[in-house]
């Protein structure tokens, strides 16, 4: 199994690349749009009054025996979660992945949308109709913040959950370029952005899901390396107890045939 | 001569970056040709044909659909992959949240087994509690 994990890893990470370029781009395409001066500005990028509800897309894996992955995901989205509710902001999630639905859903937290069985290969579809449950909701004031949470990629032994927040978009401080200047729209501006920003959205959270499945792949690698690594300790320990037993049990018995010899 | 830098990306692949003369795109609202120092602009594409003209020849890519961004000396293409419509989307979200309302209700068979998993771990977590806690007192 920690094989096949390390060759899955592989392809996974290559796929975690060739997504890269996407996301890489479409992120820097968004912060020189804010910091143009657009005549137009998208719900998505204004910053909203009172916080009622927060929305958090949760990915994670389908399968176990990745070692700690989920878990840690899950603890420190749980510290999130008592955060927020101690604010008395409510939290709507959409979960991705079989063990965050079933972990949420003990919880008793209210799931807006699921997303299962999507395999080592997601496509970009699958994501959609998931995103635009979230993005309506979002439209339509139910929700005030989306963010998204995962298990970034960091290398092979470690992976860190991380919560990225999506709307409203948090303004870059990178480059600042002091002139007015603004974009020509086609067709017009707010088309335009809006067709952009859910592009950008679907693509970070398509870049979460890779990276995720990414660090599945490399944690159940690890945690199965482990697995092998103890059960040979553990088959090492137990050959010394069976030699020692074995020892004992002929000890024992060329004395009882040393002594019955001797009595005759 | 100056030249415009250009990349191609789609969400899996990047299909094209390099330097080139001149862009050709099939923007929404007509065909655009894009030449170095254009004005920035921000266009939804239609499906149709990219050209770029380089030096040594003419490379033409297929988008479905996406959005150009241009700056006066670098030109993005955000080629979509998945096919967009409207009633698709919304036939998706539907499918989305229907998926949760099952999940909420404890319908899927699946989610059955991994509860019972869930619950089972903790059982077993229990257990070995409970055998520390006697290996003490004995």
């Amino acid at each position: 199994m920690e094989m096949v994990a390390a060759s899955k890893m592989k392809k996974a990470q290559q796929r975690m690349l060739a997504s890269r370029p996407y996301s890489e781009k479409i992120t820097k395409v968004i912060s020189h749009l804010a910091n143009a001066h657009p005549e137009f500005t998208h719900p998505y990028m204004k910053e909203v009054g009172e916080l009622k509800r927060v929305g958090i897309i949760i990915i994670s894996s389908d399968r176990g025996l990745c070692g700690g992955l989920n878990t840690n995901l899950f603890r420190s989205l749980l510290k999130e979660v008592a955060d927020y509710q101690a604010k008395g902001i409510e939290v709507e999630i959409c979960t991705i992945g079989k063990k965050a639905t079933s972990f949420f859903k003990n919880l008793g937290l209210n799931i807006k949308s699921v997303l299962t069985d999507l395999g080592d290969a997601p496509h970009f579809d699958d994501l959609l109709g998931t995103v635009k449950v979230m993005l309506d909701a979002y439209d339509n004031d139910e929700i005030q913040q989306l963010s998204v949470a995962y298990n970034r990629f960091e290398n092979t032994m470690t992976q860190v959950p991380t919560t990225a927040q999506l709307i409203p978009m948090v303004a870059s401080e990178s480059e600042s370029m002091s002139h007015h200047w603004d974009y020509l729209y086609e067709p017009d501006a707010q088309t335009a952005l809006s067709a952009l920003l859910v592009r950008y959205i679907e693509a970070i959270v398509y870049q979460g899901l890779v990276e995720n499945i990414a660090s599945e792949q490399s944690s159940r690698m690890i945690a199965m390396k482990s697995a092998t690594d103890n059960a040979g300790d553990m088959v090492d320990d137990l050959e010394l107890v069976y030699n020692k037993a074995r020892q004992a049990a002929i000890t024992q018995e060329i004395s009882e045939i040393v002594s019955g010899a001797a009595a005759v | 001569m100056s030249m415009i830098h250009v990349d191609i990306v789609s969400a899996t692949e990047s299909l094209y970056s390099g330097e080139a003369k001149c862009v050709f795109a099939p923007g929404s609202n007509g065909e655009l040709g894009i030449y170095p120092q254009h004005l920035a602009l921000l266009s939804t594409l239609k499906p149709g044909e990219v050209r770029v003209e380089t030096e040594s020849g003419i490379e033409s890519i297929y988008v479905s659909g996406g959005i150009v961004e241009i700056q006066p000396n670098i030109v993005t293409i955000f080629s979509d992959t998945a096919i967009r419509a409207h009633d698709l989307d919304e036939s998706k979200a539907l499918e989305a949240k229907k998926r949760a309302e099952e999940a909420m209700l404890d319908a899927d068979s699946s989610h059955d087994i991994s509860s019972t998993q869930a619950a089972l771990a903790e059982s077993m977590v229990q257990l070995q509690m409970i055998s520390k806690m006697r290996g003490k007192k004995i």
